[in-house]
């Protein structure tokens, strides 16, 4: 027995083609693949009276922290004090909720807007910010944290997700990996290659589209002709979720199925979160030149905080404390990130050569002389 | 080949399939998180015949056939690696691993760098590469300068039957990602080697054949070429030295340097394209160092800047014996 032996069909089912001239035997029925016909949706419909307390609180505190966070880092870039940053501000709620439908023991594998779900996971939030402010490529330990460094090329972390959740699944860990990525990112060969091993593998794995509508300028209308993101999984042979990105609960719960799908040996699952960039690609686009203020307007009404929030006061849950305790811990957040970032990091130039090959090569060895000598040099003559 | 039993180790006449084989065998023996991953590395064996018996001896979770998609294959293996695994990855022909060059460039190079040491890949990419064999387009590529100029990697090349076992044991058993560039030209040549016995290790070049006159720098597919130039030299009274680098990267550049040192006259051989290609590096390196003990320039013979022709014109292009012994000719530089 193989792990690829997971379609409990007789081992020939292997090597035969499914359908041969004269078989009567059914085709593969693609109906249980395609994805909800409307979006998931929690808030707001009586389902969500069911929802556990602390969980819509603990989402709360973290969207109010997150937006404060995207706040702050996208001011610091106007300082700047960050290389730049592309904010997630309205589409916390997929962020956070993600990273929470996660267990200790699972692998997240981010793209470069994913700071807030990396925080989520645990990284301390300054740490996950390094790659961004441009003084060292990875800030956190990606082993001890279980997330990926922040992925810049669009969808390469897609088949590393699938490798490593193929990697625990061996090994016989009930680790799952969660791969995030854009609407754009769907485009990518990689993600294609990804899906398709995740089906074949059977790995457990679950990919994550957050649909914020645009790939810096470019709308989903020009990125795919699909009906919608989520229908790709039908050609990989995987089930398709589609979901309200805003709504964090609802982001939340289908992660956290198709999570306990694929924990239980369930196979992979893709999820399209239907959300919405408000601010610009990063601070350096300018989105005036591709959308209209009614569409941003039209997004803003459909906030995921003001969504939580009307949840939470709807149940009687949204109480000053809870208010009060959320607005200072963002502002705390905030505060440590200026101050830290106030100071011009001074990343150790010989770290450069440390970490090219597990043994530096001669000619590396002899390159890092130079530059030792080079600052050696530099400090005489300013000590002078 | 499924026949070889690793017990019978001892001294045996065999092919470089036979030897990369039995070292991709003996490495799944003796480490249970190698694992060999590729288009056709199962039931058939690879095309090949390399992971020829793996999937029989080990099962489909150690030497697995994949889909047909060069990214996914080493993205994949990126994963494996970061839980644990030692991958080999088999691309089946040299161009046909392009598709996987940005996972290769981006990730596989970069990793343990973008992780601060934290998460290195050691993943080991088999090519087969370069001409010789009659393949139509696309079959034959020689793209060792692209690896070679990415930091991170290590590629390596055997040009003898015994090294392409020890060089791949060492590659699987390296923590640091390796491209292992196989000549598939020298695929089938027979010769009497031992498993047991050590080879050099990555990044010492060895040299093949002592001489006095002038040594002739290679690596790979051009090393039998060199030998047999340099025993055709023999008629016109010079007697050339043939140096194996083995490895582009690391670059052994002490053993290199001290060989043209002591003769003073150097050419550089490979197949691949001239411009830019590793050739240049190494002539130009050679220069650097070696200035005041030439002779004359360091010259290089390679394939034209061309792609790589249809098979019936291949010969023209590979670097062929007469084209080395001109070379050695020009060596004597009167201006
Ligand atoms: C392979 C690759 N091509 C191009 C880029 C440049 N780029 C960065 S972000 C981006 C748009 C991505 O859009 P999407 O996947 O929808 O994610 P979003 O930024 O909206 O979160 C592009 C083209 C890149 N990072 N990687």
């Amino acid at each position: 027995m193989t792990v690829l032996d997971h379609r409990n069909q007789p081992a020939e089912a292997d090597t035969v083609p499914g359908w041969r001239p004269g078989a009567t035997a059914p085709r593969t029925d693609p109906a249980p693949l395609l994805p909800d016909a409307e979006p998931h949706r929690v808030l707001g419909t009586p389902a969500a009276d069911a929802a556990d307390p602390e969980l819509l609180r603990e989402l709360y505190r973290r969207l109010v922290a997150g937006r404060r966070y995207n706040q702050q880092a996208t001011t610091l870039t106007k300082q700047g004090r960050l290389a730049v940053y592309p904010a997630s501000t309205g589409q916390e709620g997929c962020q956070v909720a993600a990273a929470l439908a996660l267990r200790p023991q699972d692998w997240l594998f981010p793209s470069y807007r994913d700071t807030l779900a990396v925080v989520a996971r645990g990284v301390d939030p300054l740490q996950a910010l390094t790659l961004l402010r441009g003084d060292a490529h990875t800030g956190y330990d990606p082993r001890a944290t279980r997330t990926a460094p922040l992925c810049t090329p669009l969808a390469t972390q897609v088949p590393h997700a699938v490798g490593l959740a193929h990697a625990a699944r061996l090994a016989g860990d009930d680790t799952v990996a969660l791969a995030l990525l854009g609407d754009g990112g769907t485009s990518e060969g990689d993600f294609h290659e990804g899906l398709n091993f995740a089906a074949v593998l059977h790995a457990p794995v679950v990919f994550l589209v957050q649909n914020n509508g645009y790939a810096i300028s470019v709308p989903l209308t020009r990125q795919s002709a699909a009906p919608t993101l989520a229908h790709k999984a039908v050609g990989y042979g995987m089930p398709g979720r589609l979901v309200d990105g805003n709504d964090a609960l609802a982001v939340h719960q289908v992660l956290t199925e198709a999570v306990e799908r694929a924990r239980s040996g369930g196979g992979p699952t893709l999820v399209e979160a239907l959300t919405y960039r408000i601010e610009a690609h990063t601070n350096a686009d300018d989105a005036t030149r591709y959308r209209q203020a009614e569409e941003v307007e039209a997004w803003q009404q459909h906030d995921p905080v003001r969504l939580l929030e009307d949840a939470l006061r709807g149940r009687g849950l949204l109480d000053e404390q809870l208010v009060a305790g959320a607005a200072e811990q963002a502002e705390q957040l905030a505060a440590r990130m200026r101050a830290e970032f106030h100071a011009d990091p001074e990343p150790d130039p010989m770290s450069l050569f440390a970490h090219v090959y597990a043994e530096p090569t001669q000619q590396l060895r002899e390159q890092a002389d130079r530059l030792a000598a080079e600052l050696a040099a530099e400090a005489e003559v300013q000590g002078r | 080949m499924s026949t070889v039993v690793r017990e019978q180790h001892g001294l045996r006449t065999g092919t470089m399939a036979q030897a990369l084989n039995l070292a991709l065998r003996d490495a799944m023996h003796a480490d249970k998180t190698v694992h060999v991953l590729g288009e056709d590395v199962g039931a058939l064996g690879g095309v090949f015949r390399i992971t020829d018996g793996l999937t029989a001896e080990f099962g489909s979770d150690r030497c697995l056939d994949t889909p047909l998609a060069e990214a996914g294959i080493l993205g994949t293996a990126v994963g494996m690696a970061m839980y644990g695994l030692r991958p080999v990855v088999e691309m089946q022909f040299d161009a046909f691993a392009y598709p996987a060059m940005e996972q290769l460039f981006s990730h596989v190079a970069k990793m343990r760098n973008r992780t601060a040491g934290k998460l290195p890949l050691p993943i080991t990419v088999r090519i087969p590469y370069g001409g010789g064999i009659g393949g139509v387009e696309h079959h034959s590529d020689a793209s060792e300068a692209y690896y070679a100029h990415t930091p991170g990697l290590h590629v390596v090349t055997p040009g003898t039957v015994a090294d392409a076992y020890g060089l791949l044991r060492e590659a699987i058993a390296s923590d640091d990602p390796v491209v292992f560039l196989e000549p598939k030209r020298l695929y089938w040549g027979k010769a009497e080697w031992d498993p047991a016995a050590a080879v050099a290790p990555i990044g010492k070049a060895v040299l093949r054949r002592p001489g006095t006159s002038a040594v002739l720098v290679t690596y790979g597919p051009s090393l039998p070429v060199c030998l047999e130039a340099a025993e055709a030299a023999k008629a016109e009274g010079w007697d050339l030295a043939v140096l194996d680098l083995r490895s582009l990267v690391p670059f052994d550049e002490a053993t290199a340097c001290e060989v043209v040192r002591s003769l003073g006259r150097a050419v550089v051989v490979h197949e691949a394209a001239g411009f830019g290609g590793a050739g240049a590096e190494i002539a130009a390196r050679l220069t650097e160092k070696c200035f005041h003990h030439l002779a004359a320039p360091v010259l290089r013979v390679t394939g034209f800047d061309i792609p790589y022709p249809p098979p019936m014109l291949e010969h023209h292009h590979l670097p062929g014996v007469d084209r080395i012994l001109d070379a050695v000719a020009r060596l004597q530089w009167e201006e």
